[in-house]
């Protein structure tokens, strides 16, 4: 078993171990923060010309997470793209790999602080997302209650172990790791978050397995 | 001497100096278009290298930018600065010199574009970001001579890569451009020259007289050195007694961590209180600057200091260079030993302190290789790719360029003389589109060619390249204070600090400090007295002993007797040469005993610890295959020991090189050292950017790490030219397969196996070396299940 399994809200749900969230209940998954189009925005803005691979090898693992739960609906909790020109600018072998990952399910893009308005790449654009008592968006809010969201790309520092990216979790919010290829992380006990987290709430780190830790035994960086 | 303009010669008499042979000689020969001069420390070498200048610029005719000076340290040119002012105000000459470094204001720096100093003082790193300008060719339109000081140490890294690569940019806008060098003694001066002067022109070499022979010993004391380990702390009362015996003395040491225990445990037992320092690179820059103001003033007897005191300012009253731990190198050696007594003409005084018993075998070779001037060196490979890539993008910022131009004047530079034009457009490649398999970024070039001319698409990303010039790359570091102090204690790896938990003790600038906790990117502490610290590991480069110097040592051990060694270590040589055999040159030795119930082997490879590592992630890996179950093994510089739970019968095979050369490269793939060497040189190649223009990336949000780059690239474009050059300098660097390509070549399959009861003299060390590597493989797991069962039926539990 890889996953960690825990109660939110009244909702049985599992952190995967590659930073997915699965609902098996709704048969919904749920991803953050896949930045798609991360180099191509970079090299537009005359930055470095990183290797354009990074949209091939997060469908790549969006389509084995896919494969493993076989879900009836995705959410992309937003920043799905790095901007909507990188959307736009998205090529051919990946809209196909989009299109068959979404064929036969309800497919919901989150919008993002990154990519504010609909794309043309198939499912549905919307601001939130709510199911039973969950509530999906892409920025965690003040006084939000059972609310799923990313954004924050939390990354826990464990003395001996490094840096890994994790969920946070308390009785109130579910924070999700950012899932894209290229992207970094802010600590899980930086001010920002600790200002959002209750302190007794756990980081649940991805890797080989969905691993838990109580936020107090992270580093503050 | 004739060439010297009276007002010179009255200068120089009323000093009641007379001018060095090789003084005059390089300025008889100042016209030649690049001149090496070789002269030891306290020559008057910088003073040699400027005469010349000072001569041509004596008659204020020359307007304009006459002479740049590039040393490799900033300090080193506000040094110059002070002592280029003694003559010409003293001559009342019309010269203006003055410095431009990395801390140089913006406003001086501006002006200093504008108006050019006749001499400019510089460092290879500002003389690129200088060449990058659009008025590149302004600013440098009339310079005559380029001196490069302390050419040997440029030479050694990309910064002298980088500068030759600036130098052709500057020779092409000033092209009666004159090129002065001034080394210290080095092993093959024909390979310096070869790099300063613009190929295929020739560049004569002069010596200066290299001055009596240092007076380098040994230090032998009653108790004898340890059987390992590199404290070296029995000497500490010997040391004391020498350090007031002499005026000033410095304690040179191979580590910082080394340094930084050797000063505690020194202070410990300076019960005379004689004002002793510490200087090395991790502690903060004022306090460097207080220990080196305080030895100019000649207040300190001694500096317990590293690789960071190398080069730079002279300081005449040295009159005693201390070596702490075995010297695995020659030439530095003779180099660190050139900074006592800079008196010319007087000889330097050296003591090598052996750290352990293996290193007084060490010790003597290097004293012997002193004696017969036998220094050691490495030949250089080709001109780096990854400073090319950056140079590319640097001559973009200045104007827009010719292929077949800049390709041209690379091929001046003695480094890029072999560079063929396939590498070159490779590398232009990939400054213009990433040279990706995948042609994603015809858009978006970095790089148009436009009616034949190559330059940047978007001139705003000038800005950004030139915010990461440089080829030098500190490793991320963390400050460290007292909690409620704004004084800075010094530096310490991200890494290190990383490991570091609340009440975790460690050493810096000499006294043992708590650690508290992180604030923001300070490291905070407090103070703690009395306690045993948690080793400090900053700072990972450990150099390997050289391959010359390993060859002396194994020489060494086929003489019948030892007279020139101590009792001790010549008695401890005898006893394996009877129990077992001692080295040899053209063979592999290998050793393989039980010892603590675990089967050993030892090879003794003398190829060097960063060789005998890769060594035994190789051979391990391959005895994992064949079931031998390798637990863990150790390295030193002469050896390796690997432990596991079966015995080795045949060892030959594990010794094939097609064999090895595939372990490699199933090795390397997912290495660490492959992505640390990769981070720089995906930086220095410009993919990688270490400052944006909106100042220090501090939002670790936008920032990912370079692994990641490292893992997907070798994962879709496992032929790109950054894995290319990632590789070609972790061969040489860290993994260094070179030393042991260089071992089978010398061995060519003779492998000598002995199989013995017990463990052998030259092994026994081996057991007391610290940074033992443990191999996670099917031995380690066959004991856990062996171990876990066991305690099972210790509780009872044994029939479930």
């Amino acid at each position: 078993m890889t996953d960690h399994a825990f109660t939110f809200c009244g909702a049985q749900l599992l952190a995967r171990a590659d930073g997915t969230l699965w609902w098996p209940d709704e048969k919904l998954l749920c991803v953050s923060d896949l930045h798609l189009g991360k180099s191509e925005r970079i090299a537009r803005r005359g930055g470095t010309l990183l290797p354009p691979y990074e949209t091939r090898e997060t469908l790549a693992r969006l389509g084995e997470a896919i494969e493993a739960t076989k879900p009836s609906c995705v959410i992309c909790l937003g920043d799905s793209f790095d901007d909507l020109g990188a959307a736009q600018a998205i090529d051919d072998t990946a809209r196909k790999t989009l299109t068959r990952l979404q064929s036969g399910r309800n497919w919901i893009w989150i919008e993002g602080n990154h990519d504010p308005g609909p794309t043309q790449l198939g499912g549905t654009h919307q601001f939130d997302f709510c199911r039973a008592n969950l509530k999906f968006r892409h920025i965690a809010q003040a006084g939000g209650i059972g609310e799923i969201s990313g954004h924050y790309h939390p990354k826990a520092v464990i003395p001996h172990i490094g840096r890994r990216a994790c969920f946070l979790l308390d009785e109130q919010r579910l924070i999700l790791p950012a899932f894209g290829a290229y992207t970094g992380g802010m600590s899980a006990r930086d001010d920002v978050l600790s200002a959002l987290m209750d302190a007794k709430g756990i980081a649940i780190l991805t890797g080989k397995r969905a691993t838990p830790v109580p936020l107090s035994a992270c580093l503050k960086r | 001497m004739t060439l010297l303009p009276p007002q010179f010669f009255d200068w120089f008499a009323a000093k009641g100096w007379s001018i060095h042979p090789h003084q005059s000689e390089m300025l008889a020969r100042s016209h030649e278009p690049s001149l090496l001069l070789i002269a030891p420390t306290g020559g008057g070498k910088t003073l040699s290298g400027f005469l010349p200048s000072l001569v041509e610029l004596a008659d204020g005719a020359h307007a304009g930018m006459h002479t740049l000076y590039v040393s490799p340290l900033k300090a080193l040119a506000a040094d110059i600065k002070r002592n280029l002012g003694t003559p010409i105000d003293e001559m009342g000459l019309p010269i203006r010199v003055e410095d431009r470094t990395g801390d140089t204001s913006y406003t001086k720096k501006r002006r200093q574009r504008a108006d050019p100093p006749h001499i400019l003082l510089t460092t290879p790193e500002s003389l690129a970001l200088l060449v990058s300008y659009e008025d590149a060719p302004r600013i440098f339109a009339g310079v005559q001579r380029i001196i490069v000081d302390e050419i040997h140490a440029l030479a050694e890294s990309k910064r002298g890569d980088q500068l030759m690569l600036a130098l052709s940019r500057v020779q092409a806008i000033a092209p009666n451009l004159r090129r002065v060098g001034l080394s210290a003694t080095v092993e093959d001066p024909e390979a310096i020259a070869h790099s300063l002067a613009r190929h295929p022109d020739p560049c004569p070499i002069l010596h200066a007289d290299p001055g009596p022979d240092p007076d380098i010993t040994m230090l032998v004391t009653d108790e004898h050195p340890p059987w390992s380990g590199g404290g070296a702390k029995y000497s500490i009362p010997a040391v004391l007694d020498l350090v007031k015996q002499h005026q000033t003395t410095l304690i040179f040491h191979n580590t910082r961590a080394q340094a930084e225990i050797y000063f505690h445990n020194l202070w410990l037992a300076n019960d005379d209180g004689l004002p002793i320092g510490i200087h090395h690179g991790s502690l903060s820059k004022d306090q460097r600057s207080k220990v080196e103001a305080a030895m100019v003033r000649g207040e300190l007897r001694a500096i317990v200091c590293t690789g960071s005191l190398d080069l730079g300012i002279d300081w005449g009253n040295v009159d005693l260079v201390i070596q702490i731990g075995a010297p695995k190198n020659v030439k530095r050696l003779i180099q660190r030993i050139g900074r006592a007594n800079h008196r010319y003409n007087a000889p330097s005084k050296a003591v090598l302190v052996p750290a352990n018993r293996f290193e007084v075998v060490e010790c003597v070779a290097a004293l012997e290789a002193a004696k017969a001037h036998d220094l050691d060196g490495d030949p250089k490979g080709a001109g780096p790719r990854d400073v090319l890539c950056q140079h590319i993008l640097i001559a973009a910022c200045s104007a827009p360029f010719d292929a077949s131009e800049l390709f041209s004047e690379t091929k001046t530079v003695g480094a890029f003389s072999n560079l063929s034009r396939a590498a070159f457009d490779d590398c232009l490649e990939f400054c213009a589109t990433g040279g990706y398999a995948l042609r994603a970024y015809d858009q978006w070039k970095r790089l148009k060619e436009v009616n034949g001319m190559w330059q940047l698409r978007d001139p705003r990303s000038a800005a950004r390249i030139r915010m990461n010039i440089g080829t030098i790359f500190d490793i991320e570091r963390l400050k460290v204070k007292f909690r409620r102090s704004a004084k800075s204690l010094g530096e310490i790896e991200e890494s290190f600090a990383a490991t570091l938990t609340a009440g975790d003790t460690f050493l810096i600038g000499g006294q043992i400090v708590r650690y508290e906790g992180l604030n923001q990117l300070t490291v905070e502490v407090s103070r703690q007295k009395g306690r045993t610290p948690k080793v400090a590991t900053f700072n990972g480069t450990k150099f390997a002993t050289s391959t010359q110097l390993s060859q002396r040592i194994l020489t060494m051990f086929q003489r019948p007797d030892w007279s020139e060694l101590p009792t001790h270590t010549s008695e401890w040589l005898h006893l394996q040469r009877k129990v077992s055999k001692l080295p040899e040159t053209g063979r592999i030795l290998v050793e393989t005993f039980p010892q603590d119930g675990r089967e050993h082997m030892v090879v003794y490879g003398f190829a060097g610890v960063n060789a005998h590592r890769t060594l035994g992630l190789i051979l391990t890996q391959r005895m994992e295959a064949a079931g031998l179950n390798p637990l863990g093994f150790v390295v030193t510089d002469y050896a390796l020991m690997i432990w596991g739970l079966n015995a080795v019968s045949d060892v030959a095979p594990l010794f094939d090189p097609d064999n090895m050369r595939d372990g490699l490269e199933t090795w390397l793939a997912g290495n660490a050292v492959m992505k640390r060497t990769f981070r720089v040189a995906a930086t220095v190649a410009g993919l990688i950017e270490r400052n944006s223009v909106q100042g220090r990336k501090s939002g670790r949000q936008a920032t990912f790490s370079s692994d990641i780059l490292y893992d997907t690239l070798a994962k879709y474009d496992p032929d790109h030219l950054m894995l290319h050059i990632t590789r070609e300098e972790a061969m040489r660097g860290l993994v260094d397969f070179g030393r042991i390509e260089e071992m089978l070549e010398r061995t060519r399959g003779r492998v000598d196996h002995i199989a013995l009861s017990r463990v052998t003299p030259l092994a026994a060390p081996l057991f007391l070396e610290p940074g033992r590597i443990p191999v996670f493989g099917e031995g380690r797991e066959q004991m856990l299940q062996e171990r876990a069962a066991a305690l099972m039926h210790e509780a009872g539990l044994g029939d479930l």
